[in-house]
């Protein structure tokens, strides 16, 4: 969870400054901020309960590629707005029922997390489903545009859900939710906004998984190379 | 103003419960779901529990100034000298 | 219609007002001058800060940890903010964003000549947020009291929200100061590189500077160039020292009967070459932000064509 926040916060901080119109920038700024802020706190989390003194930048900063562990929706890159917008949604109707299932998580620190981070996250579902309707059923090019992003993403959105033995044991004594119940409500939210937007599910049903096991795409070693850039060339220093 | 120019908004906050809504300032939407989202991110950087009142500026009437009356009528009752666009002169100044 | 003699007794009225320290607001009546020069400062300051969310934009994807991460970019965040609250205030005189925005992507608005300087360290995201934002800060303070109603109301949410600006930017260079070797002659080199462009934000020396009379007289302006100048210098240098750095002056002395810094000369020759877009960054800074507003034109149209729509159901829905 951890990862997928920090690398999709990373991508949305690539807009700060290239925004299509001021009042978006700061909007997807935000939003950026928000998920960097639950990496941070999550980071911290895992650290503590790992207890080999690993601080959040550690983590953040200092693995190998293949030991991240976000899905592959989120390092897929910024693309234009669209891109930016279906990828955000796709993710923002997974989180916001994660994070409202973990409210109840039988670990109070992660219930604590997801009460903070659903508030963010139910704001950030409303922005990219509307921003996902009004470029669905906007122009004709950005009807097109956003429909080729859809496309494009689609088959890397089952990877949000892939399970492994680890959030089968998470399952098993309640600190997460059952991922297939998540899997149930994200499709419900997805399929009710791509109607209103007007945009079709792709025929192809080809899912792309892997990030979830450390297999990424060619992207994610760019952006590392970029977000280890200074703690790899002065290594151990105070900053 | 272009087809895809967005129209401006007037933005008000109650900043606490008590207090009226205060103009802040404005800000670009395409409509008024935007209008408020917007403002929250710039106005209030989101501060929970805040009331945000928008208002497109063209649908806004303001009286006129007291004293400018005796001296000659008053061209219109906008809020602002909308829209009587103003070349930015060139040259450089401070910075 | 308006005579010529109404015209002055306007004009008589309105120094009244100013020497009385009586805002103006949007709708008071205004000599077409003061208007002209206020679009042209607000528009100035607002690409001002659009623009200068360039230079540090830059260092966001490889900022050193998550803290500083998060600091930057909600920094480079509130610059687009203040950057929005000024077009704002700027429509107030009837300059429209979108027109102003384009007049920056001609050429024909300038905006503050240091963002065409490279960042090409992190420690120079610590030199903008110390010399450049703690420059920016002596210009704005004054501000604060412009004659003008919504400019100075904009530049006190500016003032309030900056303040953390300055601190942050010199925690990062005293942090790399007190460090490592590496880091240390990292901090010196961003001074070294952005001490002199800093002096050049205040504006040319007041013997050059034409228009800073009439600003002054109508308060749009409230300390000349030189003096804000000078303020800086007097309070920067001694953070320098603090902090174990050397300013790249060797003009640069105390003079104990003025009590203020004496310095060297300023290479105007850069500056006004700078400003007429021969700096090293003028064409990528520009281009950077046309190419957004380009980018994002399918957008704002996609929005503009979804709220018709819905306008449009809605009074189908009620008739």
């Amino acid at each position: 969870m951890a990862d997928d926040s920090l690398i999709l916060g990373h991508r949305l901080s690539e807009w700060c400054g290239h925004g299509p119109i001021l009042e978006e920038d700061i909007a997807l700024t935000n939003i950026s901020l928000d998920l960097i802020g639950q990496a941070t706190n999550l980071f911290q989390y895992a650290g503590k309960i790992e207890g080999k003194g690993r601080d959040e930048d550690q983590l953040a900063f200092l693995r190998y590629e293949k030991e991240y562990k976000n899905s592959l929706l989120v390092e897929q890159p910024n693309g234009d707005f669209g891109m930016t917008i279906m990828r955000q949604f796709l993710f923002d109707a997974y989180r916001l029922p994660l994070f409202e299932a973990l409210t109840k998580s039988s670990d109070a620190q992660i219930a604590a997390i997801a009460e903070k981070s659903l508030k963010e996250t139910k704001y950030h579902y409303r922005h990219s489903a509307e921003w996902v309707i009004r470029l669905g059923d906007g122009t004709e090019e950005s009807h097109q545009r956003i429909q080729k992003s859809l496309d494009l993403l689609w088959r890397y959105s089952s990877d949000l859900f892939t399970s492994d033995d680890i959030q089968t044991e998470a399952e098993q004594n309640g600190i997460s939710p059952s991922i297939e119940e998540i899997k149930g409500l994200w499709s419900k939210n997805v399929y009710s906004v791509l109607e209103q937007a007007t945009l079709v599910i792709p025929d192809n049903k080809w899912e792309q998984n892997g990030g979830r096991a450390g297999k990424h795409s060619e992207h994610l070693g760019y952006l590392l190379a970029e977000l280890q850039y200074m703690q790899r060339a002065y290594p151990n220093m105070e900053w | 103003m272009k087809k895809s120019d967005w129209p401006l908004w007037e933005v008000f906050i109650r900043s606490k419960q008590g207090l009226n809504h205060k103009h802040v300032g404005s800000l670009r939407a395409a409509d008024a779901e935007m209008a408020i989202e917007n403002a929250r991110d710039v106005y209030t950087r989101r501060s929970e529990g805040i009331s945000i009142w928008v208002l497109e500026s063209k649908n806004i009437h303001a009286s006129d100034p007291q004293e400018a009356d005796s001296l000659y009528d008053p061209a219109h009752s906008k809020v602002y000298r909308h829209p009587t666009f103003y070349d930015v002169p060139d040259g450089i100044s401070h910075m | 219609m308006e005579k010529a003699q109404d015209i002055l007794e306007l004009e008589r009225r309105f120094q009244e007002k100013i020497d009385n320290d009586i805002r103006i607001e949007p709708n008071d009546w205004m000599p077409d001058a003061y208007r002209k020069t206020l679009i042209r400062q607000i528009s100035q300051h607002a690409h001002s800060e659009i623009v200068g969310m360039l230079p540090e934009g830059n260092w966001i994807t490889r900022a050193p940890n998550l803290r500083r991460k998060a600091v930057l970019l909600a920094k480079v965040q509130d610059e687009a903010g203040h950057g929005l609250y000024l077009y704002s205030a700027c429509e107030t005189l009837g300059a429209d964003r979108e027109e102003t925005i384009d007049d920056l992507h001609s050429g024909k608005a300038k905006y503050s000549s240091i963002f065409n300087y490279p960042t090409l360290s992190w420690a120079d995201m610590g030199a903008i947020g110390w010399l450049v934002d703690g420059a920016a800060i002596m210009n704005q303070v004054p501000l604060c009291r412009c004659s003008y109603g919504p400019y100075a109301r904009a530049m006190v949410r500016v003032c309030k929200e900056e303040s953390f600006h300055q601190r942050q930017g010199f925690e990062i260079i005293s942090k790399l100061a007190q460090g490592s070797p590496e880091q240390k002659e990292m901090a010196q080199d961003a001074l070294n590189r952005f001490w002199w462009p800093s002096l050049m934000m205040f504006g040319p020396s007041d013997d050059d500077s034409p228009n800073s009379a009439q600003s002054m007289k109508w308060k749009i302006k409230r300390n000349s160039n030189d003096e804000l100048r000078q303020l800086f210098v007097d309070v920067t240098v001694p953070q320098a020292e603090m902090i174990g750095l050397k300013i790249p002056d060797n003009d640069l002395k105390w003079n104990e009967a003025t009590q203020h810094y004496e310095f060297g000369e300023i290479d105007w020759t850069e500056f006004w070459e700078v400003v007429k877009g021969n700096g090293p960054c003028n064409y990528e800074r520009v281009e950077t932000r046309r190419k957004a507003k380009e980018n994002g034109e399918w957008v704002r149209a996609a929005a503009v064509a979804y709220a018709e729509k819905k306008k449009n159901k809605e009074l189908a829905v009620e008739a």
